[in-house]
C-alpha cells in the first residue's frame, strides 16, 4: 500500500488536514524528561485553527511548542509538518511553511522597524538577494496589516512594549508562514495590549487563514481567542478540547490547583474562571452599587 | 478609507536591483565607504611623501597612477608604498575581524584579542625570538617556518582552543568570551615568562615585536595578507548576511531557518584568520579590531558593525597611526603604541557609557 492512499484510508472522515503532528514525543534536558510521559505525547494541529496551550508554571508547555517549533529536538519520537518529519527537512525550508516567535527575542540596537520586520524574510533571501520585489511587498503588507507602517523608519528602543509587540508579529507575518507559533505573545503587556495583541492573532487566523498555536497564560483569554485549548500538567497533556470542554471546575482543580467557579464569560459566552482563592472575601467591602 | 491597493514601498529601504541581484539602498553606509576611502588615499599619499627624502602629495598620486620621476618611482614602490600598503591591508584585515567579532557576539566590547588570537601569536613568535635553537622539536619547527608564520600558527591554535573549549552543546557568545579571557592571560603570562629568560638582545627584539610596527616591512610582507584579504574579504561578506538573523536571538535564528552554530563557527573562523594574518605581518597593533567597528557603526547609523566602512576606517586608521608615530613623536615609534594611546582612552568610553546604561 502506498503512503498515499494509507493517508486516505487513515484520516477519511477529517475535513481539515493535520499540518503539525507530535508524534510519541519525549523532550528533555540531560537526563530527565520534562515533556510527554512513558508513551510519549502525541498532538495534532489542524488546518486553519488557533490552539492555545495553557497549563500551570513549569508545566512544559513552552517546551513542547519550542520542540514542535524544532527549537528543541525530542529524545524520542518526532514532530511531523504536514507529514513530513522536521528533522528530515531543511530548517531554511521549514522555515518558509512554518514561523515562529519566541518568548524573548532580541532586537539588535538601534535597529528601525522596516529593517527588524525585512529580517522576517530572511528564509526567501541570499546573501546576494537581500530585497527583492517580493520582499518588498511582503513588508509594506505586514507594516501596513499590523498598524505600524507610520513607525517604519523609527527605531525599536522608542516604541512601547505593545508597540514592539505588534513589530514583531509584523515580522513573523513578513515570513509569509503558514503556520505561526507564538510563545507567550501576551507577556509583559497590561491588558488592554494583551487584548489588542490576541485580537491581530484572531484577524490573522480569519483575514489570512493561519493556523495558529500559542502558549498562554491567562485562562480566560486563551478561552476567548481559541477555538481548541491544550492544557498541559507535568509535562502531559492532561486535556484537550473546546474551551467548555478543558475550562471545567474540575480541571482547574486537578490541573492548576485552583479552587474556582466557571461561569460564562458576559462579553463572549466563553468559559471565564473566577478564582475563589480566600472564600471569596473582599478585602474592601465598598463593593460595586447597588 | 478610500484607498483599496496595497502597499507596495517600505520607508527608509529604497531597494537597488539588477536582475537576480537586490539590496537595500543605504546613502549613508555609501558616503561613509566613499569618505574613508577618499581620506585613506590622501593620508597614504602623506605618509608616502614623508621621509628622508620628502616628495610633495601630487607627485606621490602622480607616481601611484603611473606617472612621474624615476627616482621618486623607485623610492616610493620599492621603499615606502609597502610599508603603507602594509598598514592599510593589515588595518583593513584587522576592523573586518573586529565587525566579524562584535556582530556574531553581540557585543561592542569583543575584539579577537578575546579569542586568543593576539597572545597566540605572541607566545609563538617569542619562542622563535627566545628559544630557537635551543627549544626541541616543536620550537625547531617553528622557526623553520619564519616568525610571521609561526605568529599565524600561534593564533589560529589559540583561537582553536578557546573555541573548542567554549563550544558545548552549541557555541554561546558569553562563553566564548570568557574562556578567551582565561586563555589571553594564561597566554600573558607565558608571555612574560619569555621575556624573563630571554637574554638582553633577544627581549628587545621581542618588546618591539609586541608594540606592533610596520618598520622595514617590504613586498615580502604585503602579498600574504593582500592575498588572505582577497580571499576572506568576499567570502566575509557574503556569510555576514546570516548575521540578519542570528542577531535577534538564537530561537528566532533557528525559527527563521539558520544553523546558529555553524554560522557562528564558521564567521568566526573568518575572524580569527584574518586577525592571525594581520598579527603576523605586523605583530599585535592591538585596539583597531575593537574600536573600528564600533565607530564605523556610529557612522553608518546600522544596527550592526559593517563590513566595509569597518575595512576601509580600519586601513585608514592604522596608516594615520603610522604617520603619526613618525611625525609626532619622532623616530621609529612602533605603530601599535599609538593605537593604543588612541585606543584605551576610547574603550574607557564605551564601558563607562555601558555601565551607565545598565545602572539607568
Amino acid at each position: 500500500m502506498s503512503a498515499e492512499t494509507e493517508d486516505l484510508i487513515s484520516s477519511p472522515e477529517t475535513a481539515a488536514a493535520v499540518r503539525l503532528r507530535a508524534e510519541g514525543v519525549r523532550v528533555g534536558y540531560g537526563e530527565s524528561i520534562v515533556v510527554g510521559g512513558p508513551d510519549g505525547l502525541d498532538l495534532d494541529v489542524v488546518d486553519g485553527s488557533v490552539t492555545a496551550v495553557i497549563g500551570p508554571n513549569g508545566c512544559g508547555k513552552s517546551t513542547l511548542l519550542r520542540t514542535m517549533a524544532r527549537l528543541l529536538t525530542p529524545k524520542h519520537g518526532h514532530v511531523l509538518l504536514d507529514g513530513r518529519r522536521l528533522d528530515a527537512v531543511p530548517s531554511r525550508e521549514i522555515a518558509t511553511v512554518l514561523g515562529v516567535l519566541p518568548q524573548d527575542p532580541t532586537a539588535p540596537e538601534g535597529i528601525t522597524v522596516a529593517d527588524l520586520v525585512a529580517r522576517g524574510r530572511h528564509p526567501h533571501q541570499r546573501w546576494f538577494r537581500q530585497w527583492s520585489a517580493d520582499d518588498e511587498e511582503a513588508v509594506a503588507e505586514a507594516l501596513d496589516w499590523t498598524g505600524m507602517a507610520g513607525f517604519a523608519e523609527r527605531t525599536i528602543d522608542t516604541l512601547s512594549g505593545g508597540q514592539r509587540q505588534r513589530v514583531w508579529i509584523s515580522m513573523a507575518l513578513a515570513q509569509g508562514t503558514d503556520v505561526l507559533l507564538l510563545d507567550e505573545p501576551t507577556t509583559f503587556l497590561d491588558l488592554a495590549h494583551q487584548v489588542d495583541v490576541l485580537e491581530l492573532v484572531e484577524r490573522l487566523n480569519r483575514e489570512r487563514g493561519r493556523t495558529v498555536v500559542m502558549v498562554l497564560h491567562d485562562l480566560n483569554l486563551a478561552a476567548r481567542y481559541a477555538e481548541r485549548l491544550v492544557a498541559m500538567h507535568d509535562g502531559e497533556i492532561a486535556v484537550a478540547g473546546t474551551p467548555h470542554e478543558v475550562l471545567t471546575e474540575a480541571t482547574l482543580r486537578d490541573v492548576f490547583g485552583l479552587e474556582a467557579r466557571v461561569v460564562p464569560d458576559p462579553v463572549a459566552g466563553t468559559p471565564m474562571v473566577v478564582p475563589i482563592g480566600r472564600g471569596g472575601k473582599p478585602r474592601v467591602t465598598d463593593a460595586a452599587p447597588n | 478609507m478610500t484607498t483599496t491597493e496595497k502597499p507596495t514601498e517600505v520607508a527608509g529601504r529604497r531597494p537597488l536591483r539588477l536582475g537576480p541581484v537586490s539590496a537595500v539602498w543605504r546613502p549613508r553606509t555609501a558616503s561613509v565607504v566613499l569618505g574613508a576611502a577618499i581620506l585613506l588615499v590622501l593620508v597614504a599619499a602623506v605618509s608616502i611623501g614623508r621621509g628622508e627624502y620628502s616628495i610633495a602629495v601630487p607627485d606621490v598620486l602622480r607616481v601611484l597612477a603611473g606617472g612621474g620621476s624615476r627616482g621618486e618611482t623607485f623610492v616610493i614602490t620599492q621603499l615606502r608604498l609597502p610599508r603603507v600598503l602594509c598598514g592599510a591591508l593589515v588595518g583593513a584585515a584587522l576592523g573586518v575581524a573586529g565587525a566579524l567579532t562584535q556582530g556574531v557576539a553581540r557585543n561592542p566590547l569583543t575584539s579577537p584579542d578575546v579569542l586568543g588570537v593576539t597572545d597566540g601569536a605572541g607566545v609563538a613568535a617569542l619562542l622563535v625570538i627566545v628559544l630557537a635553537g635551543s627549544g626541541g622539536t616543536a620550537v625547531g619547527l617553528l622557526a623553520a617556518v619564519g616568525l610571521p608564520i609561526a605568529a599565524l600558527i600561534g593564533g589560529l591554535l589559540a583561537a582553536g582552543l578557546v573555541v573548542v573549549l567554549a563550544f558545548r552543546q552549541g557555541l554561546d557568545a558569553f562563553r566564548f568570551i570568557l574562556i578567551g579571557l582565561a586563555i589571553s592571560v594564561a597566554l600573558v603570562s607565558v608571555t612574560s615568562w619569555l621575556l624573563v629568560i630571554a637574554n638582553v638582545q633577544q627581549a628587545s627584539l621581542a618588546l618591539i615585536w609586541l608594540r606592533g610596527s610596520l618598520n622595514a616591512r617590504g613586498w615580502e610582507h604585503v602579498v600574504p595578507i593582500a592575498v588572505v584579504l582577497v580571499v576572506v574579504l568576499p567570502i566575509a561578506i557574503a556569510l555576514a548576511f546570516r548575521l540578519d538573523a542570528l542577531d535577534l536571538g538564537d530561537d528566532a535564528a533557528r525559527g527563521l531557518g539558520e544553523r546558529v552554530d555553524r554560522s557562528r563557527v564558521m564567521l568566526l573562523g573568518l575572524a580569527v584568520v584574518l586577525a592571525a594574518s594581520a598579527t603576523a605581518a605586523a605583530g599585535p597593533i592591538r585596539f583597531v579590531a575593537l574600536v573600528v567597528p564600533q565607530v564605523s557603526v556610529r557612522l553608518t547609523g546600522g544596527s550592526r558593525p559593517p563590513l566595509l566602512a569597518s575595512a576601509l576606517a580600519g586601513a585608514l586608521l592604522v596608516v594615520a597611526a603610522d604617520l603619526l608615530a613618525r611625525v609626532a613623536l619622532g623616530g621609529e615609534v612602533p605603530v601599535g603604541v599609538v593605537t593604543v594611546v588612541l585606543g584605551a582612552p576610547y574603550l574607557l568610553y564605551l564601558l563607562v557609557r555601558r555601565t551607565r546604561k545598565d545602572s539607568a
